[in-house]
């Protein structure tokens, strides 16, 4: 399905900087992976670098057999891979129902509009004609990015720290789409987050640190490791450890 | 009523055959068609070119349509449109004016619209601009807008001009009485070497008048726009001025903004945004499938509806 291989993301800080350092990774059909580590270890590039947001200095990725490093965003969305930002976009004058529409590609009736809403804890009719603009709030916002994710219905969707920003009681449901998204299994979902709860959901976790994969694994052998450490941020930069 | 002006009705008051209510097409400075109804009267002015239209108190739900069009180039329509809005009525008045040239000469209509809305009485003013064919000759829009609302009374003002207008100045002068309202949402996008300029001042005299006024424009290629809002506060009241403009390839954009009070409790409020669309807008529509460009269409399409 998806296949980086020796991917480098070099920025030049006053000095050159490696952010992602000889990643390899190979993900599966239909799988739940989940990407943690402290922040700063170049979590987030790596999912803009799958969806072509940013361009590798190095390395090749490859997406169900073809090699994709050089194809643009739009062209990326139409081989089938989303992504749900970490922060959500606001427009002035775009509705939730626009959005939604564009997501999934086509006119949507109102049933299946509300049925994207509804599935991420929004009551539709609240939000349906709704600008995404600054008067929704954060965890408003970000359940309408999972709703167009759901909506795209993509072969790999890239969640971006589905729950950062958003209250306690978001989060609740958020869990809740995601355990749903998890036993429907549709396409792979390659999650970018800190929480033990959507680790605990995950068919295999990623843990990146300082530009490495420093511990790969399926989650009974990589949770307990991390919930040792109190924190999923203790990880040291280093030689990945394949559990 | 020719082909041309049928095809500009359409566009700029959603022309579909003879309305069931009171209308007045103005065509090329004569008139292309007239009808009065029991409660709305239009008649023709004596001293200048134009009409006035009657609304009697109490009227409601009832709409009127006076639409002008320019057909041809060489055209210097100057019209006087006075309208008279009864107590308690509630109309809806669907105004707009589409200029077609073919020809190398310029082409121009001067609409000077002055509202008279008495105690209570409820407008939404409908307006659309709009220039099409292929002649050089410039296309020129200059409406005037002034307005005296009473007590309590309410107007909307929704005015569009979306393309194919080479120059244009609004102007639009209002004065709102005790408890008066007024709602004005301006669209307008220019490209090429268009100029078009808005100036609007709105006087709250009257305690507990009220003024909410946006403008969303977008500037394209050459063009340049000029926004002047001026709220002046002189009782009790509230205004609300906001010019949101996004600026593309060379286009220039000024907005200025003048809030006056004379009253401690006048509370005015201007905000005005100009910049390019912003980078992470069009990222995420085409992680959605759409190209740079489409997206960029698409953005300004919601920017401007």
């Amino acid at each position: 399905m998806l296949e980086l291989k020796h991917i480098s993301f070099r920025v030049e800080d006053g000095g050159n900087k490696d952010i992602l350092d000889d990643i390899s990774l190979t993900v599966g059909d239909n799988r739940f992976v989940v990407i943690t580590g402290p922040n700063g270890g170049g979590k987030s590039t790596l999912a803009k670098i799958i969806m072509g947001i940013e361009q590798p200095t190095a390395g090749q990725i490859l997406f169900e057999g073809q090699d994709i490093t050089a194809l643009s965003v739009t062209e990326r969305a139409a081989l089938g891979i989303a992504y749900a930002f970490q922060q959500p976009v606001r427009f002035k004058g775009l509705t939730v129902s626009d959005l939604i529409e564009l997501a999934a590609g086509h006119s949507l009736e109102r049933g299946d509009l509300c049925g994207y809403l509804t599935e991420v804890g929004l009551c539709a009719r609240d939000y349906i004609d709704r600008d995404v603009n600054a008067s929704l709030s954060g965890g408003e916002i970000k359940r309408i990015e999972i709703a167009m994710a759901l909506a795209r219905g993509a072969h790999l969707t890239v969640f971006d720290e589905p729950e950062a920003g958003i209250d306690l009681w978001s989060f609740n449901h958020l869990i809740a789409v995601f355990q749903k998204l998890r036993r429907e299994t549709r396409g792979t979902s390659l999650i970018i987050s800190h929480q033990e709860r959507i680790l605990d959901i995950a068919d295999e976790i990623v843990v990146l640190a300082g530009g490495h994969i420093v511990a790969r694994g399926h989650k009974e052998a990589v949770l307990p490791k991390l919930l040792e450490t109190g924190s999923s941020v203790n990880f040291c930069e280093g030689k990945a450890e394949q559990l | 009523m020719n082909q041309i002006t049928e095809d500009l009705l359409k566009i700029v008051s959603d022309w579909n055959g003879i309305p069931d209510a009171a209308y007045n097409i103005r065509e090329d400075s004569g008139c292309a068609g007239r009808r009065s109804t029991e409660h709305i009267q239009i008649d023709s002015k004596e001293d200048l070119p134009g009409i006035n239209i009657t609304v009697q108190p109490g009227t409601k739900g009832e709409m009127v349509y006076i639409p002008a069009c320019v057909t041809h180039s060489a055209v210097d329509d100057l019209v006087y449109n006075d309208f008279y809005i009864g107590e308690g009525a509630d109309v809806t008045i669907v105004a707009g004016c589409g200029i077609h040239s073919d020809g190398e000469e310029e082409s121009r209509h001067n609409g000077i619209h002055r509202f008279f809305i008495e105690k209570g009485a409820k407008v939404l003013y409908l307006e659309k601009h709009i220039g099409t064919g292929k002649g050089s000759g410039a296309r020129v829009i200059n409406p005037v807008t002034e307005a005296t609302l009473a007590e309590d009374a309410y107007m909307e003002m929704n005015t569009t001009q979306i393309g194919g207008v080479d120059s244009t100045v609004r102007k639009t002068k209002a004065t709102l009485q005790q408890g008066a309202k007024m709602v004005v949402k301006e669209k307008l996008l220019t490209e090429g070497t268009q100029r078009a300029e808005s100036d609007f001042v709105i006087n709250l005299i009257g305690e507990g008048s009220g003024a909410h006024l946006v403008s969303r424009s977008v500037a394209k290629g050459h063009s340049e726009q000029l926004f002047r809002s001026c709220l002046v506060g002189e009782a009790a009241c509230s205004g609300h001025s906001e010019c949101d403009a996004i600026i593309m390839d060379d286009g220039k954009v000024s907005a200025t903004p003048e809030l006056t009070a004379h009253n401690v409790d006048a509370a005015l409020i201007h905000e005005a945004a100009i910049g390019k669309i912003a980078g992470e807008q069009i990222t995420k529509l085409m992680t959605l499938g759409l190209t740079e460009h489409e997206a960029e269409e698409k953005i300004i399409e919601g920017f401007l509806r």
